[in-house]
């Protein structure tokens, strides 16, 4: 084994374990919406579609790669919108008469 | 992927400076995800998050650019692709009704678990094209994982995008010999991926493993009911984190390994913390649809009892009259689309000087915190939102529970055993003096069983849809007022 290897299997596994830690504290109302978000986080994907887009010189690679940039592309920004959408809802009642006047939430 | 990496020696300049764009991003991501534990700083949390993705992206650039790899071509491939999938992504996400938020997630999950399989394929055009006789084993197992998981997640999850919208039946689709095809399909997927890192460029293997896994990803998924989506869905998001990881080892990039990892182990919790909410298994949601389970239980009461029926007056005296007033919606009031309306009838209880409260049954709505979604978009304020452990102490002093659209979350059968619902947690909507339901019929929930709340004698039936019945009781409840 390499170390590259040995390196990028270490980076794997704590990582997991950083993903369980953060995640199980997060209250049931914001389930949706953190969904959301991880599925956004995964849209670091496009990071690799440029990679493998940068060393593609075939048809057959172009083709692939205009898919996955797409794709990724739709994923990240998309998600990272809509999410966003979700959370801008998640905040203090704004039909009231004063609406920020740093009224306890 | 060493074409870009030189191997063996140091890191140039830029390249040293991308690993540590990487290590920002990653940090942005923890941060992020960690501030989403309160609602107060979700926001900045995936701002934060945004702003880590923003730098890992340009970082890549930066490495793309410097590389001098990249063709003209290429450019103009990956940016077309780019603003296309961006363009679309923006679209879908600011014109969604808050109701089809989960499977526009599910959509961008399956794009995502195609473009992981993707970078994998690509990778692999790419070195065989360079006529490698043999690509090592190392890319070769991550590539194979990589494409049958992202391939399963993409088709997997375009089905229950389209179960949740209605284009593809919620009903569990079984039919016979279904277990031993997919076994088949999964056995070919996997000796088809033992042949390729066994030493072999087949391009053809390659195809075959990837049609199997897709066949693979849309079986798993169509005998699963539309009630089990969220869980699945949630399963899938996990599984293309992972996809995303492997794809990461295949082009040995850390920000997709740390990244892809984080949401593959996020995933996996949420996953589970939905299946518990649920009271299912999640072996059992994906072995096998809902209903089958629930057909042998028989409830020995509702069929029998009576149901006490009311008027729309009867609902409005009862509820201006009382002093706390507990609001339970379920995944009716968000199917009709009621939340402005329930939301106009607790500011109008509350100007009469009545205690309203909405209690949040943590699988409300479609998945776990969509009500909270559903009802914030409405603006019903997150502080009168209450959690179930937090809510069911104050249903005994509840003058009425007003239940819009419930029905196996307040089922009082989960308390016993041997029924569908047994053991669920469940709303103590039934401790509360009143109890009173808006529902369009008798029909059962999801998990097909009578609840025997609605023969209670203090609960009182209002048979209406959720949107239209609370706009009568709206109406009601001001000539109530107005003659008062």
């Amino acid at each position: 084994m390499s170390p590259d290897l040995v390196a990028d299997i270490s980076i794997f596994v704590l990582s997991v374990f950083v993903g369980f830690e953060v995640i199980s504290k997060v209250p049931a109302t914001l389930h949706t919406p953190l969904m959301s978000a991880a599925n956004s986080i995964h849209g670091v994907v496009l990071v690799g579609v440029m990679v493998t887009a940068a060393a593609s010189h075939s048809t057959l690679g172009y083709v692939l790669a205009f898919i996955a940039a797409a794709f990724a592309a739709m994923n990240v920004v998309g998600g990272y919108v809509v999410t966003d959408r979700m959370l801008k809802m998640f905040r203090r009642r704004p039909t009231t008469d004063a609406p920020t006047d740093g009224r306890e939430p | 992927m060493t074409t870009i990496l030189t191997a063996g020696g140091l890191l140039t300049a830029v390249e040293s400076i991308v690993a540590f764009c990487y290590l920002i991003a990653a940090a942005g991501f923890v941060v992020g995800l960690h501030l989403m534990n309160s609602p107060a700083t979700a926001r900045r949390g995936n701002q934060i998050s945004a702003g880590g993705m923003v730098l890992a992206v340009a970082a890549t650039l930066a490495q793309v650019i410097d590389s001098r790899l990249i063709t003209t071509t290429g450019w103009i491939v990956l940016s077309l692709g780019g603003l296309l999938g961006a363009g679309i992504g923006v679209r879908s996400a600011l014109s969604v009704k808050m109701t089809a938020v989960p499977q526009l997630v599910s959509l961008f999950n399956a794009v995502g678990g195609g473009a992981a399989a993707l970078v994998a394929l690509g990778d692999f055009v790419h070195l065989t094209t360079n006529s490698v006789a043999s690509i090592g084993p190392r890319t070769m197992v991550s590539t194979m994982l990589d494409v049958i998981i992202g391939a399963v997640t993409f088709s997997g999850s375009l089905i229950a995008a389209g179960k949740l919208q209605g284009w593809v039946t919620g009903n569990p689709v079984v039919f016979p010999g279904a277990r031993l095809l997919n076994a088949t399909l999964a056995a070919v997927a996997l000796a088809g991926g033992g042949y390729l890192i066994s030493g072999s460029t087949s391009a053809g293997v390659l195809l075959v493993v990837v049609f199997a896994a897709l066949a693979l990803g849309v079986l798993v998924v169509l005998p699963i009911g539309g009630a089990d989506m969220p869980v699945v869905i949630s399963l899938l998001n996990s599984l293309t984190g992972t996809a995303v990881a492997m794809a990461g080892f295949v082009i040995d990039n850390t920000g997709l390994i740390i990244a892809g990892a984080l949401v593959g182990a996020s995933g996996a919790i949420l996953t589970k913390l939905m299946a518990d909410a649920m009271n299912r298994s999640i072996r059992n949601i994906i072995l096998g649809g809902f209903g089958t389970a629930g057909n042998a239980v028989v409830t020995a009461t509702g069929a029998g009892g009576d149901v006490r029926q009311l008027t729309v007056e009867d609902v409005a005296i009862q509820l201006v009259y009382a002093a706390k007033v507990i609001v339970v919606p379920g995944y009716g009031l968000a199917a009709a689309q009621a939340q402005r309306e329930v939301r106009d009838l607790a500011v109008l209880l509350e100007e009469q000087g009545v205690d309203v409260s909405f209690a949040i049954h943590p699988v409300a709505g479609r998945m776990p915190g969509h009500m909270n979604v559903l009802l914030a978009d409405a603006n019903v304020p997150y502080t009168s939102l209450k959690e179930m452990d937090e809510v069911n102490p104050e249903f005994a002093q509840a003058d009425v529970a007003l239940v819009i659209g419930a029905n196996d979350v307040i089922n009082p059968a989960a308390r016993r055993a041997g029924t569908a619902v047994s053991g669920m947690p469940i709303l103590d909507v039934d401790h509360a003096k009143n109890v009173i339901v808006i529902k369009r019929s008798m029909g059962q929930g999801y998990a097909g069983i009578d609840n025997e709340l609605y023969t209670d004698p203090k609960t009182g039936m209002f048979f209406a849809d959720a949107k239209a019945g609370l706009a009568a009781i709206v109406a009601a409840a001001k000539t109530l007022i107005a003659l008062g």
